[in-house]
């Protein structure tokens, strides 16, 4: 399927919205699901997770962080381009109860893919206590979209220049868990490092924790095992088993090396764009 | 000519691009027959009453009509003539087994060697496609029936092919931004081309098949969705493409790949043209495969031609039980893959960072039969030796793809998760809903995919016709 574009947003440094128009995909999406694009025939593909969708309207929501060539290409488009492909939903979606209290934790462009999550806890009639972080007051996404589907929310920065002055997982224990709040769940999604923090925390105090990984995928059906990652010992596929995670069996060092597989071809292929670019040539 | 002349020409070689030279480039190693070899070649054929090479080919081609064409020069009538069964003749005459089908039951075999069926076949395949002579078939008159076929490997487009012509409204919905199944993300384009996939599926989409790609049936929609969307009969060719690993220490290090992920980086999204193309593969310099099959081979061969200075097969039981093609062992071994037989991996070793940098092993031998009928390798004891590598291809097998059967109620499978199908017809146990190819057999062969895929097309326009 291709998709048009109809709405961008820049919603700070180097994360960007997009609007796409496609209707049959905002129909059957669940929250936890994504898609996987291509821009242009030499492209990767690319998977992103749906922010938000309107099934009336026929659109989804996508929030990408500006990282390397794919990125930086798709956060080059415009409204009105096409993107040559897209396939989705993709992955399990997430499992969706009425628990209790339930903490949405997102970390960085993380916000993204937890927010969904949070809009169908409380639609499912859950507390949701909502902690949101980011590196610096700039890099602060989606707040308002948060507060909208919170009973209570937390801002974080790692330098103070806004709300908590600390990481989420800080925010979490000090105001929560320290203090013997109750919480039956915590979902929490974000850089790597991040969500291994937030488990270290709701392991002591015992809380069940849903993270969702993002590993390198290629085809994203099964069919590669690119994706895959331990979960209590055991090797799961991201794309079909995922992407969410029991997050306290998640072996989280594996995911780390993984992500890194191709750290110089992704520096090679930035410059080999660049230089593209720069001559006038390339496919852009 | 005399037939003591024709029996006195010898099997005609097929010229190939020298083992040195193709070992570092992706082009395709057999060059073809020209029209003067293949005629020489179709002569050889003593045109037998009741063809003993027709019974080895699943979906029957007239082998001596078609070569009997070629034999008079009229090309064009001999692809025309294998098309009346076989929709991709020019894949089938690159990927056959032909050794252990068409060619294994010829008559010459038994004295001298058997006629190039294969060979033939590729010719004019090629012949007629560079001609521009391929011909659109006279298509039915619409019959208002709407049939869905899932997957686009060889199955499905056979069953595209046979249904289009009887008139149906005929749309394939493929998982992948590109049609062909493994002929597209597996088989590497120097065995196959993937212009000439693209040309069969344009031909096919000038008869008026539809093609939806990037749509993941279980996803976008259920087979119970698509019947509510008003298809009358769904076909489904999904293929075995989930990649089976080995469960051993290491096995999730960086630089250990399953050979789908191996391959369809290199081929579906074209990493040996990195950074021309986005998607990045690991170049490796000492590469072990773990495998002995034609995909084991595949990954193998492409592994030296992304640049390896050593690439190793790693095989647990000798030359004689390797299921793969004799003729790619011998093109895998001229080009410099060395055979390690009798060898198993048992740990993944790897460095600080997480990387693979070696892998131990253990020596075997061989005991009694097993269930397959061959003898059973059996670890020596004490045998165990590190040996150094920076990549591993795991091309141990694959099973069923599952988002079909997951979300369709109703519809048997067996214990590896395989659809269960009638042999006959492709009935499933779930009315108007067929199977065929790997999808119901396990891991087989193109002819073997397209075969299932014919008959299970005469059932669905029997079925669909009678409703
Ligand atoms: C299920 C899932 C959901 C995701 N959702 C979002 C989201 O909502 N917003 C967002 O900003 N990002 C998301 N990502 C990550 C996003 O896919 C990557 O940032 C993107 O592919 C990077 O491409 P690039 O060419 O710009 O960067 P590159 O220079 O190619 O890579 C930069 C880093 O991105 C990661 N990456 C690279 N290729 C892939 C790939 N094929 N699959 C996954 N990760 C890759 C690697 O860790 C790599 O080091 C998601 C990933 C997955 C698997
Ligand atoms: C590397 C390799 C080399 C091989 N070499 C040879 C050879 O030399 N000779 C030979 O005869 N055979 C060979 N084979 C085997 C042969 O390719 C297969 O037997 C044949 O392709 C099976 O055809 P199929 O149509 O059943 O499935 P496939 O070719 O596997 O096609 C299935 C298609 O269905 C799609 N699909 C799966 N799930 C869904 C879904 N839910 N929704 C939509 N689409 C879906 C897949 O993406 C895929 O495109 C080889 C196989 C491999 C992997
Ligand atoms: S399709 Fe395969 S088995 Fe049949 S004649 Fe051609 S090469 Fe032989
Ligand atoms: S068995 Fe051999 S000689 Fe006889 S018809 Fe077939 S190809 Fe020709
Ligand atoms: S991305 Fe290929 S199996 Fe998950």
């Amino acid at each position: 399927m291709s998709a048009r574009i109809l709405e961008k947003e820049q919603l700070s440094d180097n994360v960007f919205k997009l609007v796409l128009d496609t209707p049959k995909i905002a129909k059957k999406r669940k929250a936890g699901q994504f898609v996987v694009l291509r821009i242009h025939e030499e492209g990767e593909r690319v998977p992103l997770t749906i922010a938000d969708a309107d099934a009336e309207k026929g659109t989804l929501t996508i929030i990408f962080q500006v990282v390397g060539k794919s990125t930086t290409h798709l956060s080059e488009m415009n409204v009105g381009d096409e993107l040559l492909d897209l396939v989705g939903p993709l992955g399990k979606a997430t499992h969706v109860d009425k628990l209790g209290t339930v903490a949405c934790i997102g970390g960085g462009v993380g916000v993204a893919p937890v927010y969904p999550i949070t809009e169908a806890m409380k639609h499912a009639g859950n507390h949701i206590i909502s902690i949101i972080g980011a590196r610096d007051k700039n890099l602060i996404i989606m707040e308002d979209e948060m507060k909208a589907v919170s009973d209570e929310i937390i801002v974080t920065t790692d330098d103070g220049s806004y709300g908590f002055h600390g990481f989420v997982s800080q925010a979490l224990e000090e105001k929560y868990l320290l203090p013997g709040k109750k919480i039956d769940l915590v979902v929490a999604i974000g850089p790597v490092p991040m969500m291994r923090a937030v488990c270290d925390v709701t392991k002591k105090y015992n809380i069940p924790t849903v993270v969702s990984l993002n590993s390198i995928m290629v085809d994203a059906t099964g069919m590669c095992g690119a994706c895959r990652v331990s979960v209590g010992g055991k090797t799961k596929f991201v794309c079909v088993d995922g992407p969410e995670f029991d997050g306290h069996q998640v072996d989280f060092r594996e995911l780390i090396d993984r992500q890194r597989i191709y750290l110089t071809e992704e520096k090679e292929c930035m410059n080999h764009f660049c230089t593209c670019k720069q001559h006038g040539k390339g496919a852009l | 000519m005399e037939m003591k002349e024709r029996l006195k020409i010898p099997r005609q070689p097929m010229p190939e691009q020298e083992a040195k030279v193709r070992a570092r480039n992706f082009e395709e190693v057999p060059l073809g027959y020209t029209p003067e070899t293949a005629k020489l070649e179709a002569l050889r054929c003593i045109q037998c009453k009741t063809p003993a090479c027709v019974e080895g080919c699943p979906v029957e081609i007239d082998i001596p009509g078609f070569i009997a064409l070629v034999a008079e020069g009229d090309f064009i009538g001999a692809a025309k003539k294998i098309k009346e069964t076989n929709a991709l003749p020019a894949v089938c005459g690159r990927v056959c087994p032909q050794e252990s089908q068409c060619e294994i039951l010829c008559v010459r075999g038994k004295k001298a060697e058997p006629v190039a069926v294969g060979r033939l076949e590729r010719f004019v395949a090629d012949y007629e496609r560079a001609q521009g002579a391929v011909s659109i078939p006279k298509i039915a008159a619409s019959t208002g029936k709407k049939i869905a076929i899932v997957g686009s490997g060889p199955a499905g487009l056979a069953v595209a092919g046979d249904l289009i012509k009887l008139g149906h409204d005929v749309t394939i919905f493929e998982a992948l931004h590109k049609t062909g199944g493994v002929l597209v993300y597996g088989i590497p384009e120097f065995r196959l081309p993937k212009s000439i996939v693209e040309a069969e599926v344009d031909y096919l989409k000038k008869m008026g098949v539809k093609v939806a790609t990037s749509h993941v049936i279980g996803k976008i929609a259920t087979v119970d969705e698509l019947f509510e969307e008003g298809f009358d009969a769904i076909f489904l060719g999904t293929g075995a493409g989930a990649p089976s690993f080995m469960n051993i220490p290491g096995e999730n290090l960086n630089g250990v790949y399953s050979a789908n992920e191996y391959l369809t980086r290199s081929n579906l999204m074209k990493a040996y043209r990195f950074p021309e193309y986005d998607t990045p593969i690991v170049r490796g310099k000492n590469v072990a495969v773990v495998g002995g099959g034609n995909v084991a081979m595949d990954a193998a061969r492409t592994a030296m031609r992304l640049g390896a200075d050593n690439v190793y097969l790693v095989y647990r039981r000798s030359r004689q039980e390797m299921p793969a093609r004799i003729e790619e062992v011998h093109h895998a071994e001229e080009e410099g893959i060395q055979l390690n037989l009798l060898t198993t991996p048992i740990k993944y070793i790897g460095d600080e960072k997480g990387w693979v940098k070696a892998m131990e092993c253990l020596r075997m031998e061989l005991g009694e039969p097993d269930a397959s009928g061959r003898r059973r390798p059996v670890p020596v004891e004490g045998s165990e030796f590190i040996w150094d590598v920076d990549t591993v291809v795991v091309a141990i097998g694959s099973g069923a793809n599952p988002l079909v059967q997951e979300t369709t109620p109703g519809l048997a499978t067996n214990k590896w998760n395989n659809i269960v199908a009638d042999e006959e017809t492709g009935q499933t146990s779930r009315e108007g809903v067929f199977a065929g190819g790997d999808i119901v057999t396990g891991a087989a062969t193109v002819i073997l995919a397209m075969g299932a895929g014919r008959k299970a097309a005469k059932a669905m326009h029997e079925y669909v016709m009678s409703k």
